[in-house]
């Protein structure tokens, strides 16, 4: 691997916080220097960075690979290759695959997948409970002492409904001080539910999914974590109510965190009225109020990171009638590029705090191996090297994932990655995956 | 009347896809569409050489039966497609169906489904004009219209009628179709429901709810009784059908205490003796007999507007329209009457009209 200076970018440290011109040396993989015109060792590459942006590789917490056992929609490699288009240099791929990854002979699978592609680390989440039947613990120890060093478990979209079982799973958590990720969701209060619960799902006629169900299991789980003094991770939070209730318990000092995905941060309800499955996604896209609350606790950090929850799904099964679509919705691709658009060029937010959610925010809920930290010597070289000028109009046929169903096809953005580096080495060079 | 005065939508999936000049001409093209029913011979050459698919993926006897009627009264050639389920279930992906009736080349898809959505995700992938059927518990604009039909024959107008519904309103696509419908016609629309069975925000509706049946029944003009799934209460609803009954069924002492001229709808199938007792379903004062007859009528119009009226691009202009005026369509060939149809003494009826086999599109 060659040595390579990255020549006059605009330095986003995330760590630090700051954002100054400097140039950045990559040696042997690591960041090496970071400052004003430096020296590159001999044979060094240089690249122009002028006007571009550097930062820290991007960390996504929710990831669906769909392998194994799903690679019709998606798999290590499609995934990791969509992670490199989209800055991401880990990603965290979640349990509901074929076999779950409840075992760590899956888990070693997954993650040793993705050193063969080489395109984005992988950080397995483990299930939380054998076949995701939310019944039996899985073998949480053994996930944890595995080469995957699983530390963060889950049963994806089945909430563990079972108050029990749940605090087991908490309590029996901290022997490694692992942290544990529950769907939020009441499953009794969703049964046939197709959309948000609302004006708009009277109209269409669609059941729907009543935010209290979310916000019930917030609480209880945000109270049982408490109570035995386990660390608690609720996924895409969706709703006003929601986001009050982490903002509370990490003020009473509940081992809370939290995370987002770009389209709860976009979308509204009203893209339903077309009954196009592609908008199908479980936990629903809901009203306005909640998507300026979700805002607003992006910036002020009750929401600690953005999570893609990139849930592929092959087109012929969204084909379908939207009472039979499963849910789901592609995320790597567009992640920055549409919250850049929407939150950073609108106003709603600065373009560090943007960053610091997709880089230290993540990495400070789970162990990601260094991922996400500094943009400074002695660092490892996960960089992603943005164009905040870059338009472009998303493709869904030109996406790099296996699937197409990205509910953003045709939106306008501003903003992309162009370089991305996975320790010192290109993963995504001029916009081209480098496989 | 001609059809071009007014513009009609390309589809009907929902009673919000009618202005309320469309909604006029719908029934006002029903009123002659009923006197074909009257005839001796109940057929017309109208939509000779068209063929109308019957798209039915849940079961379904009145609503099939009675567009398969109305399509034959007005000579198209009628398939039915009838599979229980959804795509899913049949192991073939919607939009294929959807593409398998586009290569056999239909007119126009008549659709019924029990997913919310499905005629316009149909319409998005067809050129042809969808009519929902009903779907889900989102719309089901014929029975609205023909309710809205009867109402208007019986009073002469909708116009400030007040109409009372009760019932289960959340699962109901009629109920959402007929608020819509009556709305547009001038009505004012009241909701009675067990507060379970009322969709979340329905007073967005511009209907009024009332908690108490017997508050409502003295100035209501139009009782419109839904029909309550008993299986229901399993969901915790409500507790049993016998409470239900109790509070919201109509018997002949409910019906003493509405005005005199006050009439009763059901849209059926009814559960006799649960929202309503035998009595008054066979009392003169129920026009639930009129419904069903009505219903050929308002889906002969619809079908009429949306094919014979249509303005497809595929079609020569001069064959474009069956026009209603001349009683023939436009295209050149040899006019050659070959179904019975009526006396032709009204050359500007619609339900006079003679085919030309020039124009037919096989």
């Amino acid at each position: 691997m060659a040595d390579l200076l990255l020549r006059g970018g605009r330095v986003v440290d995330p760590v630090a916080g700051t954002d100054r011109r400097a140039d950045v040396l990559v040696v042997d993989g690591l960041v090496t220097a970071v400052g004003d015109d430096l020296d590159a060792p001999a044979g060094a590459e240089h690249l122009d960075v002028d006007g571009l942006v550097v930062t820290r590789g991007f960390v996504d917490l929710h990831t669906h690979l769909r392998e194994p056992g799903f690679e019709d929609a998606e798999d290590v490699a499609t995934g990791s290759a969509a992670g490199a288009a989209g800055g991401y240099t880990a990603l965290c791929p979640m349990a509901n695959t074929d076999p779950v990854c409840d075992s760590a002979a899956v888990a070693e699978m997954v993650w040793r997948r993705g050193r063969e592609v080489g395109l984005a680390e992988l950080f397995p989440v483990g299930a939380i409970t054998k076949g995701l039947q939310g019944r039996e613990l899985a073998e949480l120890g053994e996930l944890h002492a595995s080469a995957a060093r699983v530390d963060c478990f889950s049963d994806d979209g089945r909430p563990v409904a079972d108050a029990l079982i749940m605090r087991r799973a908490l309590q029996y958590a901290t022997r490694f001080d692992a942290v544990v990720m529950n769907h939020s969701e009441d499953p009794d209060l969703t049964a046939e539910a197709q959309m948000n619960e609302g004006e708009l799902s009277s109209v269409l006629g669609l059941a729907g999914w009543p935010r209290e169900a979310e916000e019930v299991m917030i609480a209880r789980d945000l109270i049982l974590a408490a109570g035995v003094g386990a660390r608690l991770h609720v996924p895409h939070v969706t709703t006003a109510g929601a986001v009050e209730l982490v903002r509370q318990a990490k003020a009473r000092g509940v081992r809370v965190t939290a995370e987002v995905t770009p389209h709860h941060l976009d979308l509204v309800d009203d893209v339903v009225r077309s009954y196009d499955p592609v908008f199908k996604v479980n936990p629903p896209v809901r009203v306005r109020g909640d998507v300026e609350a979700l805002r607003a606790g992006l910036a002020d950090g009750t929401i600690d990171a953005v999570a893609t929850d990139h849930a592929p799904h092959a087109p012929e099964s969204k084909d379908v009638e939207w009472d039979v679509a499963p849910c789901g919705m592609l995320g790597l691709e567009t992640a920055f590029a549409l919250l850049h658009t929407e939150l950073v060029l609108a106003g709603h937010l600065d373009l560090v705090t943007l960053l610091q959610r997709f880089t230290t925010g993540p990495a400070g809920v789970r162990d990601v191996g260094g991922h996400g930290g500094a943009v400074a010597p002695g660092e490892r070289a996960d960089l992603v090297v943005l164009d905040l000028e870059h338009a472009w109009t998303v493709d869904a046929s030109a996406l790099r994932s296996r699937s197409r169903n990205t509910p953003f096809a045709g939106r306008e953005l501003v903003g992309r990655p162009v370089h991305t580096l996975l320790g010192g080495r290109f993963t995504l060079r001029d916009l081209e995956v480098q496989a | 009347m001609s059809t071009t005065d007014v513009a009609m939508p390309r589809n009907l999936l929902s009673i919000e896809d009618l202005s309320r000049p469309a909604f006029d001409l719908v029934l006002d093209t029903a009123e002659r569409m009923d006197e074909i029913s009257r005839r001796p011979i109940k057929k017309v050459p109208t939509l000779r050489g068209l063929t109308v698919c019957n798209l039915f993926l849940e079961d379904s006897t009145r609503t099939r039966i009675s567009f398969d009627v109305a399509a034959k009264r007005l000579s198209a050639d009628v398939i039915t497609f009838s599979a229980k389920g959804s795509s899913v279930s049949k192991g073939e992906s919607f939009k294929d169906t959807a593409l398998t009736l586009d290569a056999i080349g239909v007119d126009a898809v008549v659709v019924r489904s029990s997913s919310s959505g499905a005629p316009l995700q149909l319409a998005r992938w067809l050129d042809v004009p969808v009519l929902n059927a009903g779907d889900g518990w989102h719309q089901h604009p014929t029975q609205a219209l023909l309710d809205a039909f009867t109402i208007r024959r019986h009073f002469g107008t909708l116009d400030g009628l007040v109409v009372t519904i009760v019932g289960d309103v959340l699962h109901s696509r009629v109920a959402r179709s007929e608020v819509q419908a009556l709305l547009l016609g001038g009505a004012r629309v009241r909701l009675v429901a067990p507060p379970t069975l009322l969709p979340p925000s329905v007073e967005s509706w511009g209907v009024e709810v009332v908690r108490d049946l017997d508050d409502a029944l003295p100035d209501t003009d139009v009782l419109y009784l839904l029909r309550v799934q008993q299986e229901r209460m399993h969901r915790a609803f409500f507790p049993t059908v016998r409470e239900y009954t109790r509070f919201y069924g109509v018997d002949s002492r409910r019906l003493a205490a509405m005005p005199e001229h006050a009439v009763v709808l059901h849209p059926g199938p009814m559960n006799r003796g649960v929202e309503i007792t035998h009595d008054v379903a066979d009392s003169d004062r129920a026009l639930i007999t009129d419904q069903v007859t009505n219903g050929i009528s308002v889906r002969m119009a619809c079908l009429y507007l949306l094919l014979a009226g249509s303005d497809r691009d595929d079609v020569p202009a001069d064959q474009r329209t069956r026009d209603a005026t001349t009683g023939t369509t436009g295209a050149a060939g040899t006019t050659e009457p070959t179904e019975p149809s009526g006396p032709t003494t009204e050359p500007t009826d619609p339900t006079t009209e003679t085919t030309t086999e020039g124009a037919d599109r096989g």
